[in-house]
């Protein structure tokens, strides 16, 4: 259905999550590539307000914002492929919500700044950082998937999804400052999900390894650095 | 479908938060009733508030049959799946995805741009400053003047006939601009500038859903202090 684009690179973990929602509905799509460093006319054009990726275009209409785009993707094709994202009951479904706010509020932001990090001691600060937020949503996992495999239970649903999409971003970050972050020691059961979450045929086919998420940390990295050195001057 | 004791919901906040009064609104729609317990938001923070809300310990919190809700947006959209008469005539999110996603994308800019420019200007008391940022404050307000045809389509209010998401998400704010335009002497949403906005904000204002929620300009300077104050 070319009907459907989406403009972004599967190396962005917020494009990702509308990869990994369009391959659980088993849609097809053009992926419109966007170049790291440029924006084209068409990302300029459907998203004027933020000029970031991911943008969803269904029937020539632009959608925004990755939770957006992946509940639009859910309330469209409802049984499509896997079936429901969004959780069924209301409780369900604001906890998903809650945890995702809480992930692009304070959690990746924290990981971020383990990239940003100059020093020894604010690397160490950083790493405690996004091992108590870690913590916390193991904890919620506990809760959320009552012993099942995922956030969903017996299936991926939106705080799979949501999360998920830093999969390899964890594990690219591990390999960046040489620290365990998410460690089975003390956080068995999120470690348990984050395996199984790599494995689900719908996130292998679309997850970039974390070998190439490491490759595009470093260029972030050099990115920021330069930024800072320029704001300096 | 009217609450009942049995139905058991509290809302945990304070009368000016904008955030507090998404909620109230949203279940004044819904026809729901609910305690309103106003906690202390200084510390030392109210413990029922730190206990429902371990991660931010912020308002507004909804209890209901015990269990919290937390962050604003979630709570609207949990109060809007929770009680429905299935018929969607009380619906506070529009019936198509499109027009769902438009009207939650704008609540995403709202709270990344519009409430910053509160928080900013409140202290601001610089004269260069403050009009920098009514300036800035206006401009995010135009792109929602621009929207609101699209989003309303052609009637009275961003959900059309009737208040919904959007609405609720800016107008929760109303409050704050008029307080901060007295406090401050500066024109924020101008009717010159923003037309349909101006005339929105009376209608919303006028709502039966609305009535009394929203603070008077002048009752900000003292709601804040004693919201702030330390104990």
């Amino acid at each position: 259905m070319a009907d459907v684009k989406l403009i972004g690179s599967a190396l962005s973990p917020y494009v990702l999550r509308a990869m990994i929602a369009l391959s659980l509905k088993k849609l097809e799509y053009e992926l419109m590539q966007e170049k790291f460093g440029e924006k084209s006319e068409l990302l300029l054009k459907s998203n004027p307000i933020y000029k970031k990726i991911p943008v969803l275009i269904h029937h020539d209409r632009p959608i925004c914002e990755s939770a957006v785009i992946v509940e639009y993707i859910d309330e469209v094709w409802p049984k499509s492929g896997w079936g429901a994202i969004l959780p069924a009951d209301a409780y369900h479904r604001s906890l998903h919500r809650f945890w995702t706010f809480y992930i692009d509020d304070k959690w990746f932001p924290s990981l971020v700044a383990l990239g940003k990090a100059e020093t020894e001691e604010a690397k160490a600060e950083a790493v405690e950082r996004v091992r108590a937020g870690l913590l916390l949503l193991d904890e919620a996992f506990v809760k959320l998937s009552e012993g099942k495999a995922f956030f969903g239970g017996d299936r991926v649903a939106y705080l799979d999804v949501m999360f998920g999409c830093f999969a390899n971003w964890i594990k690219a970050a591990e390999m960046l400052v040489s620290v365990e972050l998410l460690d089975e020691a003390t956080m068995p059961a999120l470690h348990g999900w984050a395996v199984r979450f790599r494995e689900h045929e719908a996130v292998k086919e679309v997850m970039p390894d974390s070998g190439k998420v490491l490759e595009f940390f470093k260029i972030l990295q050099a990115k920021w650095k330069k930024d800072a050195a320029d704001a300096k001057n | 479908m009217a609450g009942t004791a049995t139905e058991d919901v509290k809302v945990l906040g304070l009368a000016l938060s904008p955030f507090v009064i998404r909620v109230r609104i949203a279940l004044r729609l819904k026809r729901v009733e609910y305690e309103f317990v106003e906690v202390r938001f200084a510390e030392p923070k109210s413990e029922i508030l730190v206990k429902s809300n371990p991660v931010y310990k912020k308002i507004p919190v909804l209890l209901h049959r015990g269990k919290p809700i937390c962050e604003s947006t979630v709570i609207v959209q949990y109060i809007d799946e929770e009680w429905t008469d299935g018929s969607g005539s009380s619906s506070i999110l529009p019936a198509d995805p499109f027009d769902r996603a438009i009207a939650r994308f704008w609540a995403v800019y709202i709270d990344d741009k519009l409430l910053a420019l509160i928080w900013a200007l409140r202290p601001e008391k610089e004269a260069a400053k403050v009009t920098e940022l009514t300036r800035q404050f206006r401009q995010v307000l135009g792109l929602l003047e621009e929207a609101f045809p699209e989003c309303g389509k052609g009637k009275g209010f961003f959900g059309g006939d009737a208040v919904g998401y959007l609405d609720i998400a800016l107008g929760s704010c109303l409050g704050w601009i008029r307080a901060l335009e007295k406090d401050k002497s500066v024109k924020i949403l101008d009717a010159e500038e923003l037309p349909r906005l101006a005339e929105w904000a009376e209608r919303f204002m006028a709502e039966e859903s609305v009535k009394g929620l929203v603070p008077e300009a002048d009752e900000y300077p003292k709601l804040y202090a004693a919201a702030v104050a330390s104990q």
